[in-house]
C-alpha cells in the first residue's frame, strides 16, 4: 500500500519534471469546408508563419481536416476539434467557421477566408470583437480590381462575373461589385454556376455581352478557373481574376493578395494569441496585399495588350 | 475519440436518424425511391432559420420548416401520380427546384443562427452542460418521432401503406386508395427530413444552401446498416434501428476523421467512411455464411 503510493508519487513527480523540461507542443487544429488550391494555400500560409515564429517540429502539433464540401461533416469536425482541446482552432471558409464558433465559447477560434464575418454572425463587431473569436476577411477590394481591368480596356462598358449563387462569400462579393461598378459607369453581367461542372457554360453565357470576364474569389469558380480561361481564349475575351494565384492558371492579371499570403496574415493572428493576447481584443481585419501578377502569354492568346503602366509595376510576371 | 467528439457524433447521428426514418418510409415501406430529401433537408433548415432570424418563436419556426419540407414531398408525389413521371425523376426535379427555392427562402446562401434564440434556449438555464443538453434534446425528438412512426405503421392506415409498398395492385384490389397513401407517405418522410434539417441548423448555428448535399446517401446507408445488423423483425425495431444505424454511420465518419495516425490524409475521409460502412454491411453476411458452413460440416 505504502509502496504503491510512493511509486505513484515518484511517477507524478517525474511527469511534472519532464513536463517542465519539454514544454508541451502548441496544438493548432485547422479545418476547411473543402480542399481547393486557394483554401489549401491559406492552411499552408498559417503553418509557414508558425514555423517562422519558431513553432515547428516537436514544438507544434498541427492537424487539418476537410469537410469534403459537406456542412454536416463540418459540424462533426468542429465537435472533434473542440473535444481534442487544441490551443487554437483555425477555421477556413464560412460554414467551417460557423460550425467551430457554435461548438465552443472557450477555445480561441481564428477564422480565415470568410468574406463577410458580420453577416455570418461570427463576431458582433469588427473592432475588438470580444469573446473567443477573431480572424481575417477575404473581402476583395473590387474597386481596385475593376480599376485594373479599366486600365487594360479604357472604354470598358460591361464586365461579366460568373459566380455560385449558393455561396455566401460570392453573393457578398457580387453585391459590392455592383455598387462599385455603378459608380465607375460599368455594367456587371452576372452568370450563375452552382457546380464546378456548370462553370464553362456560365462563362460562355457571358461571351458577346461583356468586354472582360472577372473570375471572382468563389470556391466553385476557382475550382474550375481553367474552364473560364478556355472560354476566354476561344472567344477572345480577356479573363481577369480576384486572386493572384489564378493568374498562374491562366488569368491575364490580378491585383491583391494570394491565399498563401492570407494564410500568413492568419498565422500572425494565431501567433499573437499564442503569445498571450486575447482573441476578443484583436480586430477582425480585411486581408492586405499589393501584389500585381500578370500573364503576358495569356494576354496574347486572349487578344489583349498589357499596358506598360501595368507591366512596370507588376510584382510577378508569369512566364 | 474524446468525450466531446463522441457526444457530437451522437448528436449528428441522432439528427440524421430522423432522415433515415424518412428514407425508410419511402424506400422500404412505399417502395418509392425518393431523392427529394437532399432538398427538403435544406428547406427545413432554411425556413426555420429564416423565421427565427425574423423574430418568430423557434418552436413555431421548426413546425413551419417541417411542414414546408413535407409539402415538398407532396410535390414529388404529385408529379409522379398526376403526370406519370418516373418516381426517381420526379424526386430529382423537386430536389433541383428546391435548390433555388431554398436560396429564395433565405434570401442569401447562408443564414447564421449563432447568436439567435433556438429551441434549446429555454432549456439552457437548467444547469445541464451544453454538450449533453444538445444530445438529450435531439434524442428526445428522435425517440418520440420514432415511436410515433412505428405506431403509425402498426395502425390500419399504416398497414394499408405497407400493403401499397409491397404490392400495389393487390392493395388496390382490396379497396385501398393507393394514391392517398403515397401522398401521405412522402409528406411524412420529407417532414421528418425537414425536422432533421431544422434541428441541425439550430444545434450547429447555421443553415447553408449546400447542407443537403448527400443527405440521401447518409440516410440510405443508415437504413441498410440498421437492416443488416438488426434484421427486419418488427417495425418498432427497424424504425428505432434507423437511429442506431445513423449513429453507427457517424461513428464510422468519426473513426475516419481520427485515422490520420495510420497515414491517411484529410481527403481520404469519404473513402475510409465508405470502407467502414461496407465492412459493417458485409460482416453479418460473412458471419451467417460461416455459420452455415459450420452447420453443414456438423451434419456430414
Amino acid at each position: 500500500m505504502r509502496l504503491s503510493s510512493i511509486l505513484k508519487g515518484t511517477v507524478l513527480a517525474a511527469t511534472l519534471f519532464s513536463c517542465g523540461l519539454h514544454a508541451k507542443p502548441v496544438y493548432i487544429a485547422t479545418t476547411a469546408i473543402v480542399e481547393h488550391p486557394a483554401l489549401d494555400a491559406v492552411r499552408d500560409g498559417v503553418k509557414e508563419t508558425l514555423k517562422e515564429n519558431g513553432y515547428s517540429g516537436d514544438k507544434l502539433k498541427f492537424t487539418y481536416e476537410s469537410a469534403q464540401g459537406k456542412p454536416d461533416i463540418a459540424g462533426q469536425i468542429a465537435r472533434k476539434m473542440v473535444g481534442d482541446q487544441p490551443d487554437i482552432i483555425v477555421a477556413i471558409a464560412t460554414p467551417s467557421a460557423q460550425a467551430a464558433v457554435s461548438s465552443t465559447r472557450s477555445i480561441p477560434v481564428v477564422f480565415s477566408a470568410v468574406t463577410d464575418p458580420l453577416a455570418a454572425k461570427l463576431v458582433p463587431t469588427l473592432k475588438k470583437p470580444g469573446g473567443n473569436v477573431t480572424g481575417l476577411s477575404d473581402m476583395a477590394n473590387l474597386k481596385e480590381h475593376l480599376a485594373l481591368i479599366k486600365e487594360f480596356i479604357p472604354n470598358l462598358k460591361a464586365v461579366g462575373i460568373p459566380y455560385n449563387p449558393g455561396e455566401a462569400n460570392s453573393v457578398s462579393m457580387l453585391n459590392s461589385a455592383k455598387i462599385v461598378a455603378k459608380k465607375m459607369g460599368i455594367k456587371i453581367v452576372e452568370s450563375a454556376a452552382p457546380k464546378s461542372s456548370d462553370v464553362m457554360i456560365a462563362a460562355k453565357q457571358l461571351v458577346g455581352k461583356v468586354d472582360a470576364i472577372y473570375c471572382p474569389i468563389d470556391n466553385t469558380i476557382i475550382s474550375a478557373a481553367e474552364s473560364v480561361v478556355r472560354v476566354g481564349m476561344d472567344a477572345q475575351v480577356p479573363v481577369f481574376a480576384g486572386d493572384t494565384s489564378t493568374v498562374a492558371r491562366g488569368a491575364v492579371a490580378a491585383v491583391g493578395y494570394d491565399y498563401f499570403n492570407l494564410g500568413k496574415q492568419t498565422g500572425e493572428v494565431v501567433v499573437r494569441i499564442l503569445k498571450g493576447e486575447k482573441p476578443g481584443s484583436i480586430d477582425v481585419e480585411v486581408a492586405k496585399g499589393t501584389d500585381l501578377h500578370v500573364n503576358p502569354k495569356m494576354a496574347q492568346r486572349m487578344g489583349i495588350k498589357i499596358p506598360d503602366s501595368v507591366l512596370n509595376r507588376a510584382t510577378k510576371i508569369i512566364k | 475519440m474524446s468525450l466531446y467528439a463522441f457526444l457530437g457524433t451522437l448528436e449528428i447521428g441522432i439528427i440524421f436518424g430522423l432522415v433515415a426514418m424518412g428514407v425508410y418510409i419511402t424506400f422500404r415501406v412505399l417502395d418509392f425511391p425518393d431523392l427529394t430529401v437532399d432538398g427538403s433537408f435544406t428547406l427545413g433548415a432554411a425556413a426555420t432559420a429564416t423565421m427565427i432570424v425574423s423574430g418568430f418563436n423557434p418552436f413555431l419556426a421548426t413546425l413551419v420548416g417541417t411542414l414546408a419540407a413535407a409539402s415538398a414531398g407532396i410535390v414529388t408525389a404529385w408529379l409522379n401520380l398526376r403526370f406519370n413521371i418516373l418516381h426517381l425523376l420526379a424526386s430529382i426535379l423537386t430536389m433541383t427546384a428546391l435548390y433555388t427555392i431554398n436560396l429564395r427562402v433565405m434570401g442569401k446562401p447562408n443564414v447564421a443562427l449563432i447568436m439567435e434564440p433556438t429551441m434549446l434556449t429555454p432549456f439552457e438555464g437548467l444547469g445541464i452542460p451544453a454538450m449533453y443538453l444538445k444530445v438529450i434534446f435531439v434524442a428526445t425528438f428522435a425517440i418520440v418521432a420514432g415511436l410515433l412512426v412505428a405506431w403509425f405503421l402498426y395502425t390500419q392506415y399504416g398497414l394499408a401503406m405497407r400493403a401499397v409498398g409491397s404490392n400495389k395492385r393487390m392493395a388496390q384490389a382490396n379497396g385501398i386508395v393507393v394514391n392517398e397513401k403515397v401522398y401521405v407517405g412522402l409528406a411524412l418522410s420529407n417532414g421528418l427530413v425537414g425536422l432533421a434539417g431544422a434541428l441541425f441548423a439550430q444545434t450547429n448555428g447555421f443553415a447553408d444552401s449546400t447542407m443537403g448535399i448527400g443527405t440521401i446517401v447518409v440516410g440510405l446507408a443508415a437504413v441498410i446498416i440498421a437492416e443488416s445488423l438488426l434484421g427486419t423483425r418488427s417495425m418498432l425495431i427497424i424504425v428505432m434501428g434507423c437511429i442506431i444505424g445513423s449513429i453507427l454511420y457517424r461513428i464510422a465518419v468519426s473513426m475516419a476523421l481520427n485515422a490520420d495516425f495510420l497515414g491517411f490524409q484529410a481527403s481520404d475521409l469519404n473513402l475510409i467512411t465508405a470502407v467502414l460502412v461496407t465492412l459493417a454491411l458485409i460482416f453479418p453476411k460473412l458471419r451467417s455464411e460461416y455459420k452455415a458452413k459450420k452447420a453443414k460440416r456438423v451434419n456430414k
